[in-house]
């Protein structure tokens, strides 16, 4: 088949398409014949990017009043010309679906010039077959519960190590792949502390790894690293983006806030384990549990993490309705992968939520006793009603996760309900002074229907149906969401957007197993983890052949492990834990670390936090989640490396590469700073200058150096050397870099020389690569 | 990868698109911070890009002189005798016709109109009306398109800039730059194509934000990159202390064979992109530094942009840097100068705001003319709303604030196919409504891309199943203006 003119997407569909054909589930009813046409596969993802936007769910768009996202009204007879109709099943050229996509005439064609979109050839034959074979519509995949199919059969049944790797090996096979072999021990000890605390390993943890030959051996380093509490550090990062956490209130005048100890909270949840279900429905309605504990409301600052105003003059009631719409779009990107904000204004346009639906969801979570603006930025809230107030006793006896040092109360906002109910009424267009009709709560009925009675009428009944086992999409999006924290990519690759124009999963059936897997085993999340980072799957090595990068450019099928660049915090990390400077403290208020002078001065609106005062001592030495995020002017460092803004929820982040990158590796402070800590310690130690190096090296890249690698580094040294023995100024002034107390040398040219060595390994692409 | 407006691009040539994705994803990235030099090189994309279906621009290049936090438009462009006449009068009902009003003034129990403190007169061979604030924009006239009727959704300052700059009240949208960026890709491989640099007046500021210039959803390469007024230009732009150019190219020659050498046992392309940024991080490092030193610029060009230009930081000095920026092939600069927010003691202070930004951005222009550049550089001036025509506050006999107004003000346009000595559109005699020729922001950002070549409909992103535009689901092209 042609391929030249398809979209990408389609590509990898019909590349796939045997494959997921043959095995996929949901065309279980057809033969692996692979002419045949699958309605999920084929033709919705077509339809509903070309089509759908005028004949699809939203009815005030809908155009000719023919809609083609069911088949009731595909086949209908149209309203204009009765006796023709939009697709006569098995007969194309009755279908005037196919006459229009394929008609000549500009006027006549199909979707109009004019919506600038358009039908290949390929996709028109593609749909003419699927009408000539019977136009079968089947429900889209990801609202269709999923089942637990049994293990793929394989070949060679002694590559998968668990039941991931059968269903991957499945879809490798398929494609004529084959899996890479294990990674070497180094290379997978790195990938497996940098996935699960966020730390590289130490040399000495290295060296113990290196050692144990037991068979167990690694299940032991995945156990031990799953008990470290960085472990719940790691994830938090994860989290704070979904929960689009910040340290300030954000809008124009961007003030201080103190919803710190929520966020010590979710270190503390991820570490103890708390199942997925349990973690959820506190953070949503923690509040509404009987006789909540106060653990229980302080989760509920999940809702709270919003942007607030604090600009004179706004219209109090437009920005209450603003809060209430990010916490209804947030609930529905972060648990149920869905875009609810495009029925914010109409029916969604491709995906089963009328903007009824929409305000029938919003109506949950406006309930709150808020304002828009409680005050403006003089009078400095940090937090605005509701809130509650955490004083040192109870951080003594039931907040002991908490790290707080002030004696002072702490106050978190958190989520209440009014005693009486606020009605809750469509807004035309979105906008918040144009109530429409009224509306009850409820949920899209296409996901699971809202049976209030079941499950109750506020927010705890919102989350009892999320979480309900029936539902078809919480536990696949967090299944999802955790396979691409490893892997980079999800299964569905758009794990934002389960949706009818998202991607179709690449593994179906493995998404599903697990999705099972995790609610049968009590939504134990680090049950999970381990069940992912024990397969093979994960355990290969990231090496890649030309010919592996021609046949799956994008490792769809899994025949490498990624080599992924770190995120902004872990190259934070790595810098300040490969050179000893990091504090390893947890939690507490957050930090200023380092940062160019003038950033914030020269933004700020001269109310609230204008200056930045960088912190000094310990504080400088904390890991990346930690560092202060003032909304408006989030730390350039971290936004270079493509961490979220914290404006609104986030699910995935880019990973691009940069030449700004290059510039904050070559000359950010943290960076000189680390190389110099460690070329002063290693001055210390009784080896020679090749021993030094390899040290150095194994501490930030994770592996012994290949004697390449060493002749190349010492060839460095040894002009270094040269040069700051030329010069004692210059040597002086390198070795100046960072607060942390310098050592004594009467050798500052060695030191000068080794710093810079140290530094060229720092900025390595291997080093910020998870390999 | 939802990359669609490269894919449309390479459409013609879709096996050559995959071999491009074959060599990994950064290198797409690399390669649309580069397109134009890209294109050049090759001719099976040169054949690709003529494929795009978008018409010759007008412009290449964009200097936006954001005037952050709206000045008036009544102190400056729109003349309105009648409110001299009737100061002190409340405005009538039938004019205001129930419009919102700010928390500001909503409590205000009159609303007494008050004329311009300032003089007007008309200028140039196209009669424009212009405040004695301006004498310097005043001579200009004739090369500017000055619209009276824009207006905006939004009442308060956030979210008009940020839908002013991204076509949405809410964050996270890409910015007007990151679009040009993403569309048009950068003209010089040493620079960012899009570039912000920042300033703040003497009068009453509302600060700016990061999410102005963001990529959104876009790559991040395409996000502004802020240039500062202090000597590093760019964020760690300079070698660190101890360390010469010499002395990091050293660095570089030892770093790309370490990284050469784990290329050859991987195989990941990303390793070559990587070294590539490194190169052009070192590239920046030379050439910023070059093109930030004003202090080459002859006496009568300082003249100019006037001698506040060789002091860092100011409005002056970020118009001069914007113009060798845009000279360089700089995409799309961004200003902002901020203080431009006076809900009361506008008297006071508009007249130094004025003052900051008149002379300056009139050089500008007249440099970039008798450069031959105006012609393809496209200069905006102007905020994010206008202001009402009642005082807010006290009125007194010779002060008077004004509180935001949506419903129409004036923000100016000068080369890159505008239609010079042209007023555009016209409010009522209170300068309160519009009653001709209104242009929304979304017409404004239609109309900017189209000088740009782009048509606003088709430069689409696709994110999260949805197709995404700068002008969301409106904006017509403003053919009124165009030269």
């Amino acid at each position: 088949m042609n391929i030249s003119l398809l979209g990408l997407k389609y590509i990898f569909l019909l590349i796939t398409v045997e494959l997921i054909f043959s095995r996929c589930e949901h065309s279980s009813s057809l033969s692996g014949d692979s002419d045949s046409i699958d309605f999920n596969l084929h033709i919705r993802p077509i339809l509903s990017d070309r089509c759908f936007k005028c004949h699809g769910p939203d009815a005030k768009q809908r155009k000719a009043n023919l809609r083609l996202d069911s088949p009731e009204g595909a086949y209908a007879a149209l309203k204009e010309n009765p006796s023709q109709h939009a697709i006569v099943p098995g007969d194309p050229d009755a279908s005037i679906v196919y006459l229009r996509i394929s008609s000549p005439d500009t006027s006549e064609v199909m979707p109009p010039v004019r919506s600038n979109l358009k039908l290949n050839s390929d996709e028109i034959d593609v749909i003419k077959k699927w009408i000539g074979q019977g136009a079968k519509y089947k429900p889209h995949w990801a609202f269709i519960p999923p089942k637990k199919s049994p293990l793929p059969k394989v070949e060679n049944t002694k590559w998968p190590k668990n039941e991931i790797d059968y269903f991957t090996l499945a879809v490798m096979d398929n494609n004529n792949l084959q899996p890479n072999p294990e990674a070497d021990k180094e290379r997978l000890l790195k990938r497996l502390s940098l996935d699960i605390i966020g730390l590289p390993p130490s040399v000495l943890t290295q060296n113990d790894f290196l050692k144990n030959d037991a068979e167990n051996a690694y299940e032991k380093i995945v156990d031990h690293l799953l008990t470290q509490p960085q472990y719940g550090e790691k994830m938090a990062v994860y989290w704070m983006d979904i929960a689009r956490y910040a340290d300030t209130h954000g809008y124009q005048d961007d003030g201080l806030r103190t919803m710190w100890p929520w966020r010590d909270w979710v270190i503390h949840a991820f570490n103890e384990n708390y199942p997925y279900d349990e973690f959820v429905t506190w953070q949503l309605a923690g509040d509404l549990l009987q006789n909540p504990t106060k653990e229980q409301l302080l989760a509920t600052g999940f809702n709270r993490n919003h942007k607030i105003t604090q600009e004179g003059g706004v219209i109090d009631e437009e920005y209450r309705i603003e809060y209430v719409t990010d916490r209804t779009n947030t609930f529905g990107k972060a648990f149920l992968a869905l875009t609810f904000e495009c029925a914010k204004c109409h029916d969604h346009k491709y995906d089963p939520i009328a903007q009824k639906d929409y305000y029938s969801t919003f109506a949950f979570f406006n309930q709150v006793p808020e304002k828009g603006l409680v005050g403006d930025i003089s009078l400095g809230s940090l937090a605005d009603p509701p809130k509650i107030k955490i004083n040192s006793d109870e951080v003594a006896n039931i907040f002991s996760f908490i790290n707080k040092k002030d004696t002072a109360a702490v106050e978190v906002m958190v989520m209440q309900d009014k005693p009486t109910k606020r009605p809750t009424h469509v807004l035309k267009r979105g906008v918040y002074d144009a109530p429409g009709d009224l509306v009850s709560i409820g949920l899209p009925s296409a996901i699971l229907p809202f049976d209030s009675l079941k499950y109750g009428s506020n927010r705890l009944g919102l989350a009892k149906w999320l979480v309900d086992k029936k539902n078809p999409l919480t536990s696949r999006v967090f299944v999802n969401r955790m396979w691409q924290e490893f892997f980079g990519r999800g299964l569905v690759k758009t794990s934002g957007d389960f949706g009818m124009q998202g991607e179709m999963p690449s593994h179906p059936q493995l998404l599903d197993w697990l999705a099972i897997d995790f609610m049968e085993n009590g939504w134990n999340i680090k049950r999970l983890v381990k069940q992912i980072v024990m397969s093979s799957t994960y355990r290969q090595s990231s090496k890649v052949t030309k010919e592996k990068i021609a046949a799956d450019p994008e490792n769809i099928f899994l025949s490498r492990a990624p080599r992924l660049r770190m995120t902004a915090e872990a190259i934070r990390d790595l810098a300040l834990s490969s050179s000893g400077l990091l504090v390893k403290e947890i939690g507490g208020p957050s930090v200023k670390p380092y940062q160019p002078k003038g950033i914030w001065e020269a933004s700020t609106s001269g109310r609230g936090l204008s200056r930045y005062i960088q912190d000094h001592g310990d504080k400088l030495y904390r890991r990346g989640l930690y560092s202060f995020i003032k909304r408006t002017v989030p730390p350039p460092v971290m936004l270079v490396f493509d961490a979220s803004n914290r404006d609104q929820c986030e699910v995935n982040r880019m990973r691009t590469s940069t030449p700004l990158q290059a510039l904050v590796l070559m000359n950010d402070p943290l960076i000189l700073e680390s190389a110099r800590v460690m070329a002063e310690r290693l001055m210390d130690e009784k080896i020679s200058n090749q021993e030094k190096i390899d040290h150095a090296f194994r501490s930030i890249i994770c592996r012994q150096p290949k004697k390449e690698e060493l002749d190349i580094l010492m060839c460095y040294l040894q002009h270094e050397l040269k040069l700051f023995g030329q010069s004692k100024e210059k040597a002086d002034q390198c070795i100046n870099a960072g607060e942390y107390p310098h050592r004594k040398t009467s050798d500052a040219a060695t030191l000068a020389a080794l710093m810079q060595v140290i530094h060229t390994i720092y900025n390595m692409e291997e080093a910020i690569t998870k390999t | 990868m939802g990359n669609e407006f490269l894919e449309n691009r390479f459409h013609v040539n879709r096996r050559h698109f995959l071999g491009k994705l074959s060599m990994g994803l950064g290198s797409v990235a690399l390669g649309s911070l580069l397109i134009p030099d890209l294109f050049k090189n090759d001719e099976n994309d040169a054949a690709a890009f003529s494929g795009l279906s978008h018409f010759a621009p007008k412009a290449k290049r964009i200097i936006y002189l954001f005037q952050n936090g709206a000045p008036s438009q009544l102190e400056s462009f729109d003349y309105k005798p009648l409110l001299n006449q009737m100061a002190g009068q409340d405005l009538p009902e039938s004019i205001r016709n129930g419009q919102r009003l700010t928390g500001m003034t909503s409590n205000q129990a009159k609303f007494p109109l008050v004329g311009s403190h300032f003089s007007f007169k008309q200028y140039g061979q196209s009669g424009t009306w212009v405040s004695e604030l301006f004498p310097n924009m005043a001579k200009i006239v004739d090369e500017m398109c000055v619209i009276k009727s824009m207006h905006t959704d939004a009442i308060n300052h956030d979210p008009a800039l940020t839908f002013m700059q991204t076509g949405a009240q809410q964050g996270n949208r890409p910015s007007m730059g990151a679009w040009l960026s993403y569309g048009l890709g950068s003209e010089n491989k040493n620079l960012p194509a899009f570039c912000v640099l920042l300033s703040r007046g003497r009068g009453n500021g509302q600060g700016v934000y990061s999410k102005l210039w963001t990529n959104g959803f876009l790559d991040s390469i395409h996000q502004g990159v802020q240039f500062s007024s202090s000597e590093e230009r760019i964020l760690y732009l300079q070698d660190p202390k101890g360390r010469d150019r010499e002395a990091s190219r050293k660095m570089l020659d030892h770093l790309s064979e370490l990284n050469n050498l784990n290329y050859e046992e991987f195989g990941d392309p990303e390793i070559q992109t990587r070294i590539k940024q490194y190169e052009m991080a070192y590239r920046m490092q030379t050439a910023v530094p070059e093109l930030s030193d004003l202090t080459k610029e002859p006496d009568r060009i300082i003249k100019m942009y006037g001698a506040d230009c060789l002091v860092p930081g100011t409005y002056a000095s970020n118009c001069l840097m914007a113009r060798k920026l845009s000279e360089a092939g700089v995409r799309f600069v961004q200003l902002y100068h901020q203080g431009w927010d006076q809900h009361g003691n506008l008297v006071g202070e508009m007249p130094l705001q004025a003052q900051d930004v008149d002379r300056a951005t009139a050089g500008l222009v007249m440099d970039l003319k008798q450069r031959g550049l105006l012609d393809e550089t496209l200069v905006i001036w102007g905020g994010e709303f206008g202001r009402t025509n009642y005082c807010q506050g006290d009125l007194s006999k010779d002060n008077y604030g004004r509180d935001h107004h949506p419903r129409c003000y004036s923000i100016w346009m000068a080369g890159g196919g505008v239609k010079p000595g042209l007023v555009y559109g016209e409010s009522d005699e209170f300068g309160y409504n519009i009653v001709k020729d209104p242009v929304h922001v979304n017409d404004f950002h239609a109309t900017v891309l189209h000088l740009m070549g782009l048509n606003h409909e088709k430069l689409t992103f696709k994110h999260l199943g949805r197709r995404y535009r700068l002008t969301d689901v409106a904006g017509k092209v403003v053919h009124g203006v165009l030269a």
